[in-house]
């Protein structure tokens, strides 16, 4: 299954590549997002709850954007049927798809939460950073489970634009709280703490619930 | 050896019969030719056969496998060539059939035996997007066969190509190729010419069952009126 990952992987990001459809919609919607929030909250800095609740919720609908791209090129080019055809592991496309929208994401957050810091955060990110990377990739894999999932589902509708924020924004809210309540404390003007741990369980079994749910439900998805 | 073996055949979309009733036998290395207007169901019958359409009714059994119980093990036996080339627009030729090269696990030297068998080496490093039909066509052509299926279920193969181009691939996917094969054409001529049976589909329905011998242009062309 790891040769079939990996030459599905390899496509992926050669389309993307070349037709840069995602990455940068997604890269350009979190930073508008972020500089309409600093002229509409009246105010140069947030800080604490306010925010990561911003920054998950922007990176929340920069997300759904990817999600909603993810199997246009397959299902209008006809790769699903070219990959039905292959005598391999339907699995294998479930894990690719979340390996690419996981790649898209490190890449959105690679720009956002950088833009973030400079056009909202108050107090200095720097030494919240190893620890603000750790719940944004517990964050980003509950997404790219659950994004994942519904993709498949809304691709072979005919409304599947509608059909995946409508599915997907939901079942990620739990994402966004949990990851918005570990990233709180990480934000806080006076002595930043860690995160609490019960939020990073929280988002560590939801991705595990997820994840689970996804490798059951994918292979009935791709069927006729 | 029997390679297609199909009973009562039934498959619709929503309310709609898309095919009823269609019973066909096929030996190793024999052609079917399938006949019939636009929407009379041929490409719901490629489709079932392909695995990637469940029958509604009926039994199909393919290469002794039968479906969909069994579609595992046939994957990879089949090769489809369709209305759609099953290949992406942004990669190049060469991009394109490696990766399908990988799913079959086939050796990449094939890409090369079949970009030079379908005269695209010169422009398997563009972006298919920048090639002409007839091109990706002949592209299409060669994924089709990379695994050197058994059995090829051919929607028009020869749409979009001209007569030089058609010479060119009939190695690959012609009688010469020694392979079973299903192709459905709107060419009544060039079907009857290539086939063992044929079979006529009017609205799903089978109209016309025989040896190729036993028909003749003029009841090819009463299924388009």
């Amino acid at each position: 299954m790891r040769r079939t990952v990996a030459a599905l992987l390899r496509k992926e990001l050669l389309v993307e590549l070349r037709t840069l459809e995602s990455v940068p919609g997604m890269s350009l919607f979190a930073v508008t997002t972020f500089v309409v929030f600093h002229f509409a909250l009246s105010r140069n800095t947030v800080e604490g709850d306010l925010g990561a609740g911003i920054l998950w919720v922007t990176l929340l609908f920069a997300a759904i954007l990817g999600v909603n791209r993810l199997f246009v090129a397959d299902a209008e080019e006809g790769g699903f049927d070219g990959f039905l055809l292959a005598p391999v592991d339907r699995t294998a496309l479930l894990v690719a798809k979340a390996l690419t929208l996981l790649a898209y994401l490190l890449v959105l957050e690679l720009i956002a939460v950088p833009a973030f810091a400079l056009l909202l955060l108050g107090p200095p990110i720097g030494q919240a950073l190893p620890e603000l990377l750790g719940v944004l990739a517990l964050g980003d894999l509950g997404v790219a489970a659950i994004g994942t999932l519904v993709a498949a589902l809304a691709v072979r509708t005919r409304a599947r634009d509608l059909l995946g924020p409508l599915l997907g924004l939901p079942l990620l809210v739990p994402v966004v709280i949990g990851g918005a309540r570990a990233t709180s404390p990480l934000f806080a003007l006076s002595h930043p703490t860690a995160p609490a741990a019960r939020w990073l369980l929280t988002l560590g079994l939801y991705d595990l619930v997820f994840g689970l749910i996804a490798y059951a439900l994918f292979d009935f998805l791709l069927e006729d | 050896m029997t390679a297609l073996e199909v009973e009562g055949l039934a498959r619709h979309y929503g309310e709609r019969e898309a095919l009823s009733g269609v019973s066909l036998s096929l030996d190793a290395g024999q052609t079917l030719a399938v006949f019939g207007p636009n929407g009379a169901g041929k490409t719901t019958l490629l489709r079932v056969l392909a695995t990637l359409l469940r029958p509604h009714a009926g039994s199909v059994r393919v290469l002794g496998s039968t479906l969909p119980e069994q579609s595992w093990s046939v994957r990879g036996r089949i090769g489809l060539l369709g209305h759609e080339p099953l290949l992406y627009r942004e990669l190049t030729a060469r991009e394109n059939l490696r990766f399908h090269a990988r799913l079959h696990g086939v050796d990449e030297h094939r890409v090369d035996e079949l970009l030079e068998a379908v005269a695209v080496s010169g422009r398997s490093r563009e972006p298919l997007r920048t090639l002409s039909r007839g091109m990706v066509q002949r592209i299409a052509v060669a994924r089709a066969v990379l695994h050197d299926p058994e059995l090829l279920l051919l929607d028009e193969p020869y749409s979009n190509l001209d007569p030089a181009a058609v010479e060119l691939v009939s190695p690959l996917i012609g009688a010469a190729s020694g392979r079973t094969r299903v192709i459905c054409s709107h060419d009544p001529a060039g079907g009857l010419a290539e086939a063992d049976v044929v079979l006529g589909l009017r609205a799903g329905r089978p109209v016309l069952l025989s040896g190729a011998s036993g028909v003749g242009g003029a009841e090819i062309a009463e299924l388009y009126r």
